[in-house]
């Protein structure tokens, strides 16, 4: 039972990053019927919106420290980040320590503004070319991305850490009364996981209660009408692919302590993230966000010491196996709808 | 001539005095100059251009044709690979045999998942696709290790079998791959004053199977089984409505196409004889997207084109470093030479992948077919200036 | 005994009852035009003659072989060609080229994986294509593209793509559909020929009874998803119950 819970738990942090991307991957997909390759990358730049937020808040000038001195005899300088000259010493660690958090801050903007930049700029004039113009337009421009992430910030993994209040691991199972040490969880892992169901909540909520997302909503049952009710829904479009670009943003910032971030991280998570948007079903929202729970889960299941010995190799191809399986008995995938790309 | 018409064999011919002469054409450097680092005229990217050709016009039969975009074909480029290097352990060094093989089981290996992966369209045969791919990459990395030599990748080995050849040489080494005992690596130099020009067994077989692979290409192009899978790409209702049953023929299509990544895959192997599962990862398969649409999809030359041009970049373009491009722009003022330095370098060298990726979008966006076509463009444009300097301006129309 | 005989055929959307027992017989060599208003099941009927949708019970006879069941390609080896309301044609291929694949399909089947030969070499199917095409009067622009081609020409050209196939029953869906009143006449004008030089069987199902009274010899009202009245033209123009079948409807 304990280990049953612990692949539970095991599996959210994935599940969760395969849930936002896909749901943002949906968003785009559901209203302006493009199918986004480059969504991975976006994922990226969020990763290093994070990098890039906690570069600048470590920023430096050299101080001679006159109470030490280096090997030589000489005076020691010392690097003394400007955070400390503003806030004082205390303060400023904690803003350095709160780096990734706060770059949720950073992220938000930066992603809606470079979610409306590639629309307005590229997107927008594929939306009626065939869809295999645009999966090579978004592939390209993934491409393009990625290797302008790697001119600036180099190929190498960039390790960020979360905030010194969540690292290590806590005993999840004595808080459910199972016995000590039975399940023990980085408590990072489980804020990831908040974090994404506050994001998706307030997504969901977000198209719920708006008369914004009422129309962005009908927009996605049917295209056609809600353009002849005479209702401007290119400008609702743009807005929703910046939505979309920052949802995949948080998720890829919040998921720096997890896994240092690299440049091609986004096409890793890309493909996965195909996967669960299409055992979702293309189009459905809560199937996109139920799928990618679901397949992180299992995921970690496979990846138990029992599922590798007895079939081996499994945890490497049980989402391509789930996700065939499901595309060839129930092409509409889990909570697809009718009619969605099925020309 | 052979089938063809008086314009494809013209094209046959530009293809086989091209791979003929290569080795001179790509090595206009001479060599020890400062620029002999550009020449691209040596075997192993000579062998590289042809292969990937190979497996460009392959894949141009699929997305070309029937406009169905397939991100799995790396695998079977690596299922070939394997095959060829299981010939080699089992059977002989023999080329032949290897390459024979690898182009039948590649084929029943896309027969297997073109069957599956075509009873959807769109943008779920896209994905089915790269599933199975990734599916075959991760098998072939961990579980199949028996098969594959998992991380490793496939080797030879001294105490591999070779039934009908010999385990090891007389000199207790591994033999190397031949066709009929001419070594795929003997190589014959030519120095013609300060040029040196290396002529390749291995490229040679290699070229003669473009050409012939192009070759049929063409008589698939210009057969009523090619307009067939034109029309499935431009119109499937009208397709079924008119007697025509389309799966057979996208799937007649994804195996041939899936037989000519094969073909590419067993001759890598031959060249170097090994095979490892990163040959198959869908960035690998995305690779040949890439060469098939930058050359031009749909047309005949575009695909061996963009495949000659990418490996050109990989290769040669990423040797520009910061160095060689100060030694370029070295007759401009100090100033201005670092300028246009710092403002090239993102795009040269290690940085080739970022001009891939801008030209690629370029053509995507501005070029439905691909460089063939802006050369088909301008060569039109051209012809239009001449006519109308020529000719009272406005009394003749170019046709389309 | 009809060519094509449709017998209690039934079939429900849901609560939605879009056929309910239908029973047509289209003769040989007759134009059989099939008439109601909308949402009279029209569509569906078709729908279901050409294997597009299945109906729920009944009986689809063509020629003394059954069509349920069967897949659109496998209908049209049959015998059956359609005509669609927007002109489904091969648009990135050239005129010629649009009506030599019907020859390809009439002659080889739904599948025939001839790769290696040439079109060019193909001397009996073009010979086939030009016929047509010059019956058409389209024989001077057979080398362009036909997404440049206008709605008419299109229109002539999807005709022509069946025609070719020499169908034992033409089935076409409201081939005036959205016309200008020069291009319906000039369709009109195209099927009369076609049904004098031919003698093709047809069954029309159209809206405009402009149409209908021009080419039909038979007609059946459809309405609510069952066959009112099926009668030569002359009888259904006065019928009391068709009159009220399109009660509101101006065309009658």
């Amino acid at each position: 039972m304990d280990q049953f819970i612990l692949q539970i738990l095991n599996g959210l942090d994935k599940g969760s990053a395969y849930a936002l991307i896909a749901l943002g991957l949906t968003l785009i997909f559901g209203t302006l019927g493009v199918v986004n390759f480059a969504h991975g990358a976006l994922f990226m730049l969020g990763a290093f919106c994070a990098v890039t937020v906690s570069k600048l808040l470590t920023l430096s000038h050299k101080v001679v420290d006159d109470t030490r001195t280096d090997f030589l005899g000489n005076p020691m300088q010392v690097d003394v980040p400007y955070l400390h000259d503003w806030f004082g010493p205390a303060m400023g660690d904690k803003l350095i320590d709160w780096a990734v958090p706060l770059s949720i801050l950073f992220a938000i903007p930066v992603m809606i503004c470079i979610g409306f930049i590639m629309e307005r700029g590229l997107i927008k004039h594929f939306y009626k070319r065939p869809h295999a113009d645009q999966i090579l337009v978004t592939f390209g421009l993934a491409i393009v991305i990625q290797e302008v992430i790697k001119y600036y910030y180099g190929a190498n993994p960039i390790p960020t850490p979360a905030p010194s209040a969540f690292k290590g691991s806590f005993d999840f199972g004595v808080l459910i009364g199972f016995d000590v040490n039975a399940i023990i969880y980085p408590y990072w892992r489980l804020v990831y996981f908040f974090f994404s169901l506050v994001v998706i909540g307030a997504v969901f909520a977000f198209l719920q209660f708006t008369t914004f997302g009422m129309v962005v909503r009908a927009g996605m049952a049917d295209r056609e009408t809600v353009g002849l009710l005479g209702i401007d829904i290119d400008k609702r479009f743009t807005i929703m692919f910046g939505i979309a670009a920052a949802v995949a943003g948080l998720a890829g910032v919040m998921y720096v302590p997890i896994n240092p971030p690299n440049y091609h991280m986004g096409m890793d998570f890309l493909v996965l993230s195909f996967v669960v948007v299409v055992v979702g079903g293309m189009g459905s929202l809560p199937g996109a966000v139920a799928a990618g729970f679901l397949l992180g889960i299992l995921e970690s299941f496979a990846s138990t010491s029992w599922a590798v010995s007895n079939l081996p190799g499994i945890n490497q191809v049980i989402i391509y196996l789930v996700a065939i399986i499901i595309l060839l008995t129930r092409p509409r995938g889990l909570m697809g709808r009718k009619g969605v790309m099925e020309e | 001539m052979l089938g063809l018409e008086k314009k494809d064999f013209r094209l046959l011919l530009v293809v086989i005095g091209l791979t003929l002469f290569a080795p001179i054409i790509l090595n206009p450097f001479p060599a020890g100059s400062e620029m002999a680092q550009f020449n691209a005229g040596y075997p192993d990217l000579m062998q590289r251009f042809v292969i990937f050709g190979i497996f460009a016009i392959g894949f141009n039969i699929l997305f070309g044709l029937t406009g169905y975009l397939s991100f799995g074909h790396a695998a079977f480029l690596g299922v070939g690979s394997y095959s060829a290097v299981w010939m080699f352990k089992l059977l002989s060094m023999n080329v032949l045999p290897a390459i024979i093989l690898s182009v039948i089981i590649a084929g029943l290996f896309s027969l297997l998942i073109g069957f599956i992966s075509l009873r959807r369209s769109g943008i779920y045969f896209s994905i089915l696709t790269l599933a199975f791919a990734q599916m075959s990459f991760a098998l072939a990395y961990s579980v199949l290790t028996p098969i594959t030599g998992g991380e490793t990748g496939l080797q030879l080995a001294l105490d591999d079998p070779r039934i009908l050849g010999a385990s090891q040489t007389a000199s207790g080494n591994i033999p190397v791959p031949s066709l009929f005992g001419l070594e795929m690596r003997a190589s014959y130099e030519m120095a013609v004053g300060a040029w040196s020009f290396t002529f390749n067994a291995g490229y040679y077989l290699a070229a003669v199977i473009l050409v012939l692979a192009f070759y049929l290409a063409i008589r698939i192009f210009r057969s009523p089984f090619g307009m067939m899978l034109r029309a499935i790409k431009s119109n499937q209702t009208r397709m079924s409505y008119t007697g025509l049953n389309a799966r057979p023929y996208t799937l007649a299509a994804f195996v041939i196409s899936g037989m000519y990544a094969g073909l590419a895959g067993g001759l890598m192997a031959s060249m170097d004889p090994l095979a490892g599962a990163e040959r198959m990862q869908w960035t690998a398969s995305g690779e040949v997207v890439l060469m098939t649409i930058l050359g031009g999809a749909g047309t005949l030359i575009g695909p061996v084109l963009g495949a000659g041009m990418i490996k050109y970049f990989e290769n040669i373009f990423s040797k520009i470093n910061s160095q060689v491009l100060h030694d370029w722009f070295g007759f401009l003022p100090d100033g201005l030479e670092d300028f246009v330095v710092t403002l090239i370098y993102p795009f040269v060298g290690k940085g080739w992948h970022l001009t891939l990726g801008i030209v690629f979008m370029l053509v995507v966006i501005f070029l439905p077919g691909g460089l063939v076509q802006g050369g088909q463009k301008i060569a039109a444009a051209m012809r239009r200036r001449k006519k109308t300097d020529d000719a009272n301006p406005g009394a003749t129309k170019p046709a389309e | 005994m009809g060519i094509l005989e449709v017998k209690g055929i039934n079939k429900r959307f849901g609560g939605l009852q879009a056929l309910g027992d239908v029973n047509l017989s289209v003769e040989e060599n007759t134009v059989h035009a099939i008439i109601g208003p909308n949402g009279a099941g029209k569509s569906t009927l078709l729908n279901v003659l050409v294997g597009k949708l299945i109906p729920d019970s009944g009986s689809v006879m063509f020629d003394g072989q059954s069509v349920l069941g069967r897949k659109p390609h496998e209908i049209n080896q049959m015998g059956i060609s359609r005509v669609f309301q927007t002109p489904e044609i091969f648009t990135d291929l050239t005129v010629f080229e649009n009506v030599m694949i019907p020859c390809f399909a009439k002659r080889d089947g739904a599948f025939r994986m001839h790769a290696i030969e040439s079109i060019t070499s193909e001397k009996g199917i073009r010979a086939q294509a030009e016929e047509m095409l010059a019956d058409v009067n389209m024989l001077e622009k057979r080398d362009m593209l036909t997404s440049s081609l206008s709605r008419g020409d299109k229109r002539r050209l999807e005709m022509a793509m069946c025609l070719v196939q020499d169908p034992k029953l033409l089935l076409l869906d409201e081939p005036t559909a959205g016309m200008a009143r020069a291009d319906t006449e000039n369709t009109i004008n195209l099927l009369k020929e076609i049904r004098t030089k031919r003698g093709i069987t047809m069954a029309i199902i159209e809206h405009d009874m402009n149409v209908v009274f021009s080419l039909a010899e038979r007609i059946t009202v459809l309405a609510q998803g069952t066959p009112l009245v099926e009668d030569i033209p002359e009888n259904i123009k006065g019928h009391p119950k068709v009159r009220e079948a399109y009660l509101g409807e101006a065309q009658v």
